[in-house]
């Protein structure tokens, strides 16, 4: 089936039935609410300082073209004049003054006119402002933010697997006294948010020397409720015969966990690791509180970095966002293969 | 050399007692089968002799020693599960390698192992699919294998037959019965199926509730049923019960005379008049009585199989099945007389114990 049919298929034959109608305009409207912003945002990151506060806003990154002309150090910017006489002329813009402007032919600067500033439109051009992204890298340190992000989210997601995976083959395979009320202790930590236990949680970082250190931002979130609940009830579905089975092949409780029940378990450790990046890399406060060295800034405290008290930097910020998201757009295209995947329900009769 | 013995054996999981008193002796190369109905704790007397379960109490020992806490690897046996249990991320290879690589066994001698026992069970050009790429027949030869590859000192096997269809079973039957044959090894083997029990076991173990009911060889459980429920449940179709007293007889024989009147003569030695009886006869000893003397009974339906004929009728009371040789032209409805071979009746008293035979 082509594209196209695809798209003029409809419920009621060769008439628009109501439903169809509604399905377009649910899904025309879902995907605006959701792509919108992000298509509006990477625009909006290749515009300079200027561009983003001009209203009302363009879709596309316009700048004015910007021409050298003899006589002056800078490039002066082209406008389209219409004279008192209705003739349209390009001359570039040697100087404001209240509301008439200085304007020049490129060929002739030392003639200049005086223009009323609404008989005259400047010449826009498509342009690419590609220094948002290469400035934060060359003078704002930003790869050192982006290696500790990195950082940061690599091990505490390795960490958080290892650990979470261990704690729920534990709660779903063995049977012990008190399973249960493990369960339940460590549920009852999703209650809690962490702005309830940010200050005892610093006293410990602090206590343990942590403070302002990138493992003081891991280790306090690797081990989540939501991880151990979401493999439990996942490792709740591999057949205990497999595990009985291993054992009678001589396979100590380590290799089970390692080489049984760890690849069955992929399906639920990617929707972890894909959680697991999602949450570490855009994790804000805590980093915050955790670091106070710039160089040890994570992405997020670094963009808010580009926040000062005055002004904010918003074309830094804008550009930095999109690359922040890029990784968590790679992680997640390369895991979600293995959601779908459930290994462990064949291969059993 | 492996030789297994269960003393005294009991198991309970919480309050509910599952295993009483098991007493068995396995000796080296014998094929045991444990048979009895679902939940009759067959499955877990096989893990307890494997080590997946522990006993509640008793002892296990294996060649002299008790392996009571033993772990299951340690135990050196090997099993093959009812659902097979092929790890499902790995190679049929992979599969069958696994428990040699756990033993730190040299590579070489794993490859030599592998390929021997694929060769045996004819899976060598399946040896790299995943068991999800094979079919029922194919992944039971390699959980079979798999138990195969470790040289186990005994093989325990949990319904291993029961996920395959009618025909495949037939052929797996025979197939196991030469394995064994061939590996002269120990199994210990367990089923729902008489047939298969039959079939396989140098020797039946038959439980019920947690009880061992008789342990023999399928002939003596077939020939002698120790009580009511193996007679029962060994043979097909099963032995058809009817509900008798005995009565004072000639001579030095015991005679029975049946709720419908009708008395027939037991081998066995003579009991008190009144005395309740169950007398059981299989379907094979019925045959019909030329001269119309035996029992009246009513067919109600007639399974014609091909070499015999399968006859259910009713006669005083009692549903009755007679498996009479060749073909028989009987209709439904007809009258028909039935005669009990009388070297072939089985009695038992009315707790279901068999009445010991006369001298």
């Amino acid at each position: 089936m082509s594209i196209g049919s695809f798209l003029t298929r409809r419920r009621g034959g060769a008439s628009w039935h109501f439903t169809d109608v509604l399905a377009w305009i649910w899904l025309v409207s879902g995907l605006i609410l959701m792509f919108g912003p992000v298509i509006w945002l990477g625009l909006s990151s290749f515009k300079t300082r200027a561009a983003l506060s001009e209203f009302p806003p363009t879709l596309l990154p316009y700048e004015t073209r910007m021409v050298e002309v003899e006589g002056h150090d800078e490039p002066l910017p082209l406008y389209r004049v219409t004279t008192e006489d209705g003739e349209e002329r390009l001359m570039v813009q040697v100087r404001r003054i209240g509301t008439m402007a200085q304007m020049a032919d490129p060929e002739h600067p030392e003639e200049t006119v005086r223009v009323p500033l609404q008989a005259r439109e400047p010449v826009r051009e498509l342009q690419l402002a590609t220094e948002n992204y290469t400035e934060p890298f060359e003078r704002l340190n930003f790869l050192r933010f982006f290696y500790n992000s990195v950082f940061v989210t690599v091990v505490a997601t390795i960490i958080t697997l290892i650990v979470n995976s261990m704690a729920a083959f534990a709660l779903s395979k063995y049977e012990f006294k008190g399973r249960a009320a493990v369960l339940a202790v460590i549920l009852a930590t999703l209650m809690v948010p962490l702005s309830v236990i940010i200050i005892p949680l610093f006293s410990v970082i602090n206590g343990l020397n942590l403070f302002n250190s990138l493992w003081g931002v891991v280790l306090p979130t690797v081990a989540t409720p939501t991880g151990v609940f979401l493999l439990r009830q996942y490792m709740l579905t591999i057949p205990d015969e497999l595990l009985e089975a291993a054992r009678m092949d001589n396979a100590s409780e380590w290799k089970i966990y390692w080489r049984i029940v760890l690849p069955l378990a992929m399906p639920a450790i990617a929707v972890l690791a894909i959680f697991s990046v999602m949450w570490r890399w855009n994790d804000f406060l805590w980093p915050l509180i955790v670091l106070s060295d710039r160089e040890l800034y994570t992405i997020q405290v670094g963009l808010n970095s580009f926040q000062g008290e005055l002004n904010v930097q918003w074309q830094y910020v804008l550009a930095m966002t999109v690359v922040s998201m890029l990784p968590v757009v790679v992680i997640f295209a390369f895991l979600q293969r293995f959601i779908t995947t459930g290994i462990a329900s064949t291969g059993i009769k | 050399m492996s030789h297994l013995e269960l003393k005294n054996v009991s198991k309970s999981f919480g309050r509910v007692d599952v295993l009483h008193d098991i007493d068995l002796e396995v000796m080296d190369r014998e094929f045991v089968v444990f048979v009895g109905p679902s939940g009759c704790g067959k499955s877990t007397l096989l893990r307890i002799i494997a080590g997946l379960e522990k006993v509640t109490s008793g002892e296990v020992v294996l060649d002299g020693k008790v392996v009571n806490n033993v772990a299951a690897a340690d135990r050196g046996l090997a099993m093959v599960f009812q659902s097979y249990a092929l790890y499902p991320h790995m190679s049929v290879r992979q599969n069958l390698s696994f428990g040699l690589e756990n033993t730190s066994t040299p590579r070489a001698e794993i490859d030599a192992r592998v390929g021997e026992i694929a060769r045996m069970l004819r899976i060598e050009e399946l040896l790299h699919r995943t068991p999800r790429q094979l079919s029922g027949g194919q992944r039971q030869r390699v959980a079979i294998g798999r138990a195969m590859v470790r040289r186990p000192g005994i093989f325990l096997l949990d319904e291993p037959l029961s996920n395959l269809d009618a025909e495949l079973r037939v052929t797996m039957r025979a197939e196991l019965a030469a394995l064994h044959k061939r590996l002269e090894a120990t199994m210990i083997y367990v089923t729902h199926d008489q047939t298969e029990a039959m079939t396989l076991a140098d020797r039946i173990v038959v439980l019920r509730d947690g009880r061992v009911e008789q342990i023999g060889t399928p002939l003596d459980l077939y020939n002698r049923p120790a009580n009511r429920f193996v007679a029962g449940f060994i043979g097909a179709p099963h032995m058809n019960f009817l509900e008798g007293r005995f009565v004072v007889g000639e001579g030095n024989s015991a005679e029975v005379e049946l709720d419908g009147g009708h008395r027939l003569t037991l081998p066995i030695s003579v009991r008190p008049a009144g005395e309740p009886v169950m007398v059981g006869i299989r379907p094979h000893h019925i045959g019909l009585d030329a001269v119309g003397a035996g029992i009246p009974a009513a067919v109600t339906l007639v399974e014609a199989l091909g070499p015999e004929t399968i006859v259910h009728a009713e006669a005083a009371g009692h549903r009755i099945i007679a498996a009479l040789a060749g073909q028989r032209r009987i209709a439904v409805g007809e009258t028909i007389s039935l005669f009990f071979d009388p070297q072939h009746l089985h009695a038992f008293d009315s707790e279901g114990r068999r009445l010991p035979e006369g001298a």
